[in-house]
């Protein structure tokens, strides 16, 4: 067995508005850049084979598998992550529609759910069940069994979501 | 008046950081104490079989690798204590890291420490291991190892690793013929297969020494079990030895019980003298962190013509894996469960694991309960077909009445309370049955290539248990605000208990929820507690939430009366406006007042114990079955689930649905495998079929809330319920649209190939 | 997990990929959108000590109506296939079999190029491709050359392409008529079991293939041939898993893919009219 160091290369990236720039071997994910380099740990990895969708984040506007890109493919391109969806402490719909229809337990999923559910609207805003089901089919959740998160989704596209949320 | 908040939909306040941060995982710890931590990555058996050496020259080249440590290394660092003691003791001496024989592929072989995740993996991919002498005992199938397979374990003679007649775990069979009054007896073999718990975060564990103390960040359900292991294996006082669980993403009983590669983590961050980090990925997670069910059934059951039941006899045979841990004694729950909702004279079980060539079997979501109920739900439904009967009459027939509660079963099981026919009538209600019924015939008739199946299932389940029942701890203080803060020895992991918990100190102090935190945890800011596992959590722990906050209320009225001038058997306590004298509200005493009063912080705590409860209820499911592919399509699941009061029917729901589907994916989809040479075929998430939102239908709840007798606020369990009631009425379903072609029984899951072999 | 060490080769061109193929030889990997190769070298079941990343080659994504034909440019990506109207117009079968393949982020970033060039015959688009008679463009270090559909899947995850060739473009014949895709699976995301493509060309011939039945990607050669012999679509599908070999995995045994093949075909013919 030889190991070969290899000689890094330079990222550029901007994730959720500001600046990184780090050298990383070229083998190294985009979602462990994202989470080592750039320190933003709210994405997830979940499996090995780009199945689980935990690791999703937009890239260039639109969903990806940051398990499943490395680094250097990313590099010059505009990110997005959980931790730049809210408009400061004003919750994206998405996110305001999963509280309010109790679409997350012990959210593991969550980000990388939000940020599929996201772009899965932006390109269908007006969704049927059926095609939120299948436009999630790349983000698997152990705890909710879909029900609250199709909700949620569907919440969402209706204009649904409040800020008035809470004990009725 | 001020109207209570038990029993809303208070949105959970876990959510927002949830939502706009993520969770704070084991993994995404910053930790100061973890700065400068070397990272470990287990090098792993390959293939079965006696192992001569480890070639760690590979490993210790690697760029970046600071060590490699094998058992061998490990001579003087004691064995840790077995799970349980009731195996062979042969079976019991696991030593920390293979070493002369690897019993499963995936057993951990060598520890590799690097100074990145990426060094480590690097150098246990260097790691090899020497196979040689001997060849190993391979023994896949559980009924191969109950059998006359060859022996894993020369020394013990025998796979069998533990027969649960000898410890009183069930009945044993009685000679003679036990069916002999019965006019109908059906028999069948029924498979509960492996399957995994798969929590969307895998085991993952850091720790550092900090002047001979431990501190542990781990990913567990139950710090505080977790620390009482550490502590014997590290030899340290409770002060000691700090266990803090963070955000934890998923448990579904996986996590209850600890294993190798966590328990060694702080003797490798002592040698190498550095904090110390392990995450496992998932192919790790898949294939060698054990597995949930994995029994094979054999079910008889006999009655009278008219579909009366009046005998069953239960035989479960469990696979334990390569080392029988809590996993080989959980067919008790199986035989405590064994009667499920119905009313039968005589029951015997026969119950006994059996260790195979595979990773040692856990606990997982239902653990031991839910192979009871799909034991006797396969056996009424194939009893009824047999007597000419509806499925859902024979059911009715059998059921245990409401007014016999509390009514103990032929096994011994002392049921606390339920209406289990209605329970059954309102999931029929809902589901439109006799519609369905006349569709399904309809669809016969005409020879539509698209099969109904129409599947129920009744159940009902041990939460809290076994007998006498569980403990949790909680304690509550009142903030120098007049806040309260709640300190709780169960532990959420996606059960919402921040929200739930301070709902049940909020009701009861009259404190808005707003300021009520409620903390988990950290061994080191709760004195006691247990863990959130078994459905037990608000039942004990949320019960001790309300009995420590009583005996708070009792504490400040002391206070109150000194403040209000009156004697104490004069004041009251409201919600609403505060502590004063009966019959004159208008000057009474708040929280901040008396907490500005008190010498020391109000606070009073409970190790609340309770008798375990029985939630139940019914499942419906409905299928459509593909007839030429024999594809199955789940198109509806309407449940009715009845776990007594529900404090927050939005988190119930929630337990519900997650548990519902993950019941409805082993029935149709999951199943760890193994191939005849030991492998794990299912190693990741692109083999291992964990089900997704585009293969289940929305469900459909339907409420119903019967207390339970053993605690002042009547809550059962409802984690596990979804997850018991569903994999059943699934079957049943898939059954059910064959049933006219002369089909009785498929096995579990009900995969198209082998719905398309029954069809054929 | 993580893979294996590599060096890093970004192309700016067509031609410095091929000159790059050409020095590293079959030690270097092509990446496009790394949907296929990257799961493998994640598990270092393929560990190239080169990476030459063409992922940022423009001028090979495209969708173009050249009148009896498409072009689509392989670094074209599924999403932008599945969502073209000229695709939809004139060789609508891509579109919905692109439409099926892995999940939607999966979609955002694999090519065409890619999921061709990977020969993998779990693949679903390799069964439109064929169906539809298209011809794949390589460019090497001695210039373009075009290679029929039936030509260039050679193997298990083996092509007809050099290791110092670069797939440029697809090109499918246009069609009006009508088609059928069948994709039979576990859950959404995952391979076909089997899978079948079906669809009336423009010589009014219909082309008909199948997914994982087979070491490639393969034309149901005796299905067509019955069809074209004035078979119905229920005859001519009793024939569909002849010449085919077929493997036993998790999910089917060799007789159960045989079935689902001749169910399948005959569903994807009745889709397209037949």
């Amino acid at each position: 067995m030889h190991w070969r160091m290899k000689a890094v290369e330079r990222v550029s990236v901007t994730i959720n508005g500001a600046e990184y720039s780090h050298e990383v071997e070229p083998r190294t994910l985009l979602v462990n850049y994202i989470r080592e380099q750039a320190g933003l740990t709210g994405t997830n990895i979940g499996c090995d084979t780009s199945s689980c969708g935990a690791c999703t984040v937009h890239l260039n506007g639109e969903s990806v598998k940051s398990c499943t890109l490395l680094a250097v493919q990313a590099d010059g391109e505009d990110i997005l992550t959980i931790e730049g969806l809210a408009d400061g402490e004003r919750l994206h719909p998405m996110q305001e529609s999963f509280r309010e229809c109790h679409a997350l337990q012990c959210g593991y999923c969550t980000p990388g759910m939000v940020m599929a559910a996201v772009s899965l609207l932006k390109e269908n805003p007006s969704p049927s069940e059926r095609e939120v089901r299948l436009g999630l089919e790349g983000n698997l959740c152990r705890c909710t069994g879909y029900h609250n998160i199709v909700k949620a989704v569907l919440h969402c596209a209706a204009g649904a979501s409040a800020t008035n949320g809470g004990a009725q | 008046m001020v109207v209570s908040i038990m029993g809303t939909r208070v949105l959970r306040k876990e959510d927002p950081k949830l939502l706009t941060v993520g969770g704070t995982y084991t993994a995404d710890l910053r930790d100061a104490r973890l700065e400068g931590a070397a990272h470990v990555c287990y090098a792993r058996a390959s293939a079965l079989g006696a192992v001569s050496g480890v070639d760690v020259s590979g490993a210790l080249a690697t760029p970046g690798v600071l060590g490699v440590v094998t058992n061998s290394d490990l001579a003087d660092f004691p064995l840790q204590p077995p799970q349980m003691d009731l195996f062979p003791e042969e079976m019991l001496r696991r030593s920390w890291l293979v070493d002369d024989a690897a019993l499963f592929v995936g057993e951990p072989v060598a520890a590799v420490v690097a100074e990145s995740v990426v060094a480590a993996v690097d150098g246990a991919e260097a790691v090899e291991v020497i196979y040689g002498g001997g060849e190993p005992a391979t023994v896949i199938d559980l009924e191969d190892a109950d059998g006359d397979a060859e022996v894993i374990f020369g020394e013990v003679g025998t796979n069998l690793a533990l027969n649960l007649e000898t410890v009183d775990m069930s009945t044993g069979f009685s000679d003679g013929d036990f069916f002999e009054d019965c006019e109908v007896v059906i028999h069948q073999r029924v498979e509960n297969h492996k399957v995994a718990a798969v929590p969307l975060e895998g085991r993952s564990v850091a720790c550092c020494w900090e002047n001979g103390s431990l501190t542990v960040w781990m990913s567990t359900q139950a710090p505080h079990l977790v620390q009482g292991v550490f502590r014997n294996v590290y030899d340290l006082s409770r002060k000691d030895c700090r266990i803090i669980a963070p955000d934890v993403g998923g448990g579904f009983g996986q996590k209850v019980n600890h294993s190798q590669e966590e328990m060694l983590l702080p003797e490798l961050a002592r040698r190498f003298g550095r904090p110390m980090r392990w995450t496992e990925t998932r192919t790790e997670n898949l294939i060698g962190f054990g597995h949930g069910r994995a029994q094979v059934q054999r079910v008889t059951l006999g009655g009278d013509a008219d579909g009366k039941v009046r005998r069953y006899r239960l035989e479960v045979i469990c696979d334990s894996g390569a080392y029988p841990g809590v996993g080989a004694f959980l067919p008790y729950f199986t035989h405590l469960m064994a009667s499920g909702t119905y009313d039968i004279a005589e029951i015997e079980t026969r119950c006994r694991s059996v260790v195979t060539s595979t990773a040692p079997t856990q606990a997982y979501r239902g653990a031991g309960r839910p192979e009871a109920t799909a034991a006797i739900e396969r056996a009424v439904d194939i009893f009824a077909a047999r007597c000419g009967r509806d499925p859902v009459e024979v059911r009715a027939q059998n059921l245990i009445a409401p007014e016999r509660f509390p009514v103990t079963t032929a096994v011994g099981t002392e049921y606390d309370s339920g209406e289990y026919a209605r329970a059954l009538e309102k999931a029929l209600e809902a589901s439109g049955y006799e519609d369905l019924r006349r569709e399904q015939a309809r669809r016969r008739a005409e020879g539509d290539p698209r099969l109904l199946g129409i599947g129920v299932s009744c159940y009902v389940e041990i939460t809290a248990g076994p007998a006498p029942g569980g403990k949790e701890y909680a304690k509550v203080e009142i903030t120098p605000e007049g806040g309260a803060r709640v300190l709780s020895g169960a532990f959420s992991h996606g059960q919402g208990h921040l929200t739930t918990f301070a709902m049940l100190a909020s009701d009861s102090l009259g404190i808005p929820i707003e300021q009520v935190e409620v903390i988990q945890g950290d061994t080191a800011q709760i004195d006691k507690g247990v863990g959130t596992f078994g459905s037990r959590s608000l039942q004990l722990g949320g019960s001790a939430v309300c009995d420590a906050s009583n005996q708070v209320i009792d504490l400040a009225r002391e206070t109150a009366a000194d403040i209000l001038e009156a004697a104490s058997a004069d004041v009251v306590f409201d919600a609403e406006k505060g502590f004063h004298v009966s019959g004159a509200p208008a000057v009474a005493v708040s929280w901040a007042d008396l907490a500005e009063r008190a010498e020391a912080p109000l606070s009073a705590d409970s190790n609340f114990f309770a008798a375990a409860s029985y939630p139940f209820g019914a499942h419906v499911a409905v299928v459509e079955v593909d007839r030429e592919t024999g594809e199955v399509t789940l198109e509806r699941m309407i449940t009715c689930d009845d776990s007594g009061p529900l404090l927050n029917p939005m988190v119930a729901e929630g337990q519900r649905h997650g548990g519902i589907a993950q019941g409805a994916a082993q029935a149709l989809i999951e199943e760890m495998r193994y191939d005849p040479w030991g492998n794990p075929v299912t190693s990741t998430f692109a083999d291992y079929g964990i089900i997704s939102a585009a293969e289940l239908p929305s469900f459909e709840l339907v409420v119903m809330e019967t207390p339970s007798p053993h605690n002042p606020l009547g809550f059962k369990g409802i984690g596990e319920s979804g997850t018991i009631g569903s994999t059943p009425a699934v079957q049943s379903a898939v059954v059910d649209a064959l049933a006219h072609l002369g089909v009785t029984h498929v096995d579990i899951p009900c995969t198209p190939e082998r719905v398309w072999r029954a069809l054929s | 997990m993580i893979p294996a060490a590599f060096d890093y080769i970004r192309a700016t061109s067509a031609d410095e990929a091929i000159a790059a193929l050409a020095e590293h030889g079959d030690d270097a990997k092509l990446l496009a959108g790394g949907h296929s190769l990257l799961p493998l070298m994640r598990f270092r079941l393929a560990r190239p000590a080169v990476v030459v990343d063409i992922g940022r080659l423009n001028d090979l994504k495209y969708i173009r109506d050249e009148g009896d034909h498409v072009a689509i440019g392989a670094l074209t990506r599924h999403r932008d296939v599945e969502t073209s109207e000229v695709v939809a117009a004139k060789v609508g079968l891509l579109g919905e079999v692109t439409s099926h393949v892995g999940d939607p982020q999966v979609r955002h970033r694999g090519t065409i190029g890619g999921a061709v060039a990977h020969g993998d015959p779990a693949s679903d688009i390799p069964s439109a491709l064929i169906a539809l008679g298209a011809v794949l463009v390589a460019a090497g270090p001695s210039g373009s050359r075009e290679i029929s559909v039936d030509d260039f899947f050679a193997g298990f995850l083996e092509t007809a392409l050099s290791p110092e060739e670069v797939l440029t473009e697809v090109r499918i014949p246009a069609t009006d008529g009508a088609w059928g895709f069948e994709k039979f699976n576990r859950r959404a995301q995952d391979w076909a079991i089997v899978g079948c493509s079906a669809a009336v060309r423009a010589d009014a011939g219909v082309g008909v293939a199948l997914v994982n039945m087979h070491p490639t990607p393969i034309r149901a050669g005796a299905t067509e041939a019955a069809l074209a012999g004035g078979a119905g679509a229920a005859q001519a599908a009793e024939v569909a898993a002849e010449g085919c070999d077929p493997t036993e995995d998790l999910n089917a045994s060799v007789e159960y893919r045989q079935h689902l093949a001749r169910v399948l075909t005959r569903r994807a013919l009745e889709a397209a009219g037949l």
